[in-house]
């Protein structure tokens, strides 16, 4: 039995499609949805979202940060961003995690509250690149 | 009477503004169609993000603590509005019709003794406002409303709006867009942000609410969903606007152009009579000079 995935960004639906699994990066590590399971709501890192079609894995997806909502009959993933690996441009990746570091520097180091932001913006930029290596 | 001339003068000036105007006409169209598609692709993530919004509010209904961006800062003081029109015109009572709108409103919560501050986005609305309420203005945003809408333009909208609000620099957040019906209406609508107000219903209608399992937690989600919520809601708004913008101009210039052409018309039929009349006369100055000989 399939399960339905929808993966969404704000500017458009990228996915939605059935399949057998979906492993998702859930904030505090990773996560399968897979038909039957339990409903839950989770906190998504940036990182590599992969649809298998059986044991094989048919598509994988680069998302920013985001959400991922799983009922034991669907699951939807809300993306800040979301590309396929195949298009990820490391090129710009790199050139964003430069700006985001110097930005690291140059940021007060008692502001907590920021400095976890650019933390987490830059260790996604860091799955982003290696997603797009490793391709 | 007018001479030939100026009629045939008048006449061209008409036709070429029939040409800009049904040019115009064409060219909204066109953008209408994208700004559609786009305004279409954008709506599957804010309905998601409302229903797990919807879940999550059941989930933690009861509890205290609620952030202050779903309760708001408790209080109802001060007010801000945020007009969106266009940065040009030309596209009948689209941006008239939300100045209006705005200008009703802040006349409205003023007579009820509440402070109110706009971040008017779109030239047109900080055109407007800046003649009688350039005080009010903390803000405004111009540029967003052109071929595409950024993403990023609600993002920095919606950031702003949180630190106003982490300052407690304002209580009540409304956005008066014009929702886009169809081609030929589109409705001044206002539209509340903080608080928000989240359908009962719709958060109740969904049996799996109470067996939900969140991580890291309520708390933790709840607050992270919502600046985005913010975001996209007027992600959203910008969208239609842009839509509805490209909508009005379409219709506005479809009027245009057909008043052009009974100008044409009204014209030429004119300039066919005076020319007659001319003739006439001539005729008749030949055939009394030849009887008087």
């Amino acid at each position: 039995m399939p399960i339905k995935v929808e993966i969404i960004s704000p500017e458009k639906v990228l996915v939605s499609r059935d399949v057998d699994m979906v492993v998702m990066p859930g904030e505090e590590g990773d996560i399968a949805a897979m038909p039957e399971h339990a409903p839950m709501m989770l906190l998504l890192r940036g990182g590599t979202v992969s649809l298998y079609d059986g044991d094989t894995v048919t598509d994988r997806y680069f998302v920013g940060a985001g959400f991922a909502d799983m009922t034991p009959t669907r699951c939807t993933i809300l993306a800040d961003e979301a590309v396929p690996v195949t298009e990820i441009s490391i090129d710009s990746a790199t050139a964003r995690l430069e700006e985001l570091t110097e930005a690291w520097d140059a940021a007060d180091k008692s502001d907590v509250s920021r400095l976890e932001g650019i933390m987490s913006k830059i260790q996604s930029v860091r799955a982003e690149i290696d997603a797009g290596v490793g391709h | 009477m007018a001479s030939l001339k100026e009629l045939r003068a008048s006449i061209g000036s008409v036709k070429s503004t029939r040409k800009i105007t049904s040019a115009m006409k064409m060219v909204a169209a066109a953008k209408l169609r994208r700004a559609q598609t786009h305004a279409e692709a954008a709506r599957p993530y804010a309905a998601a993000m409302r229903r797990m919004l919807g879940e999550l509010a059941a989930a933690m209904s009861g509890e205290d603590g609620a952030p202050k961006l779903l309760a708001g800062s408790g209080e109802d003081r001060v007010h801000l509005l945020i007009p969106v029109t266009s940065d040009r015109g030309l596209a009948g009572g689209f941006n008239s019709n939300i100045n209006r709108t705005t200008q009703l409103t802040i006349r409205r919560l003023q007579a009820e003794g509440k402070t109110v501050r706009l971040l008017p986005v779109g030239r047109k609305g900080f055109d407007f406002l800046s003649r009688d309420y350039a005080d009010l203005i903390v803000d405004h945003v111009i540029g967003v409303g052109g071929k595409e809408v950024p993403f990023s333009a609600a993002s920095d909208l919606g950031a702003r709006i949180t630190k106003l609000l982490e300052n407690s620099q304002l209580d009540v957040c409304t956005v008066i867009y014009n929702r886009f019906q169809n081609v030929m209406s589109q409705v001044p609508t206002p539209l509340q942000l903080i608080p928000l107000g989240l359908d009962e219903a719709e958060a109740v209608s969904d049996s799996n609410a109470a067996q939900y399992e969140f991580e890291p937690d309520e708390q933790t989600l709840l607050e992270r969903l919502l600046p985005r919520n913010l975001q996209v809601q007027i992600y959203a708004a910008l969208l239609e606007s842009a839509a509805g913008e490209q909508g009005a101009r379409m219709t506005a210039m479809d009027n245009a152009t057909r008043n052009a052409g009974k100008a044409i018309d009204r014209l030429t039929q004119k300039y066919n009579r005076t020319r007659q009349a001319n003739i006439t006369n001539d005729l008749i100055e030949i055939i009394s000079g030849a009887q008087a000989v």
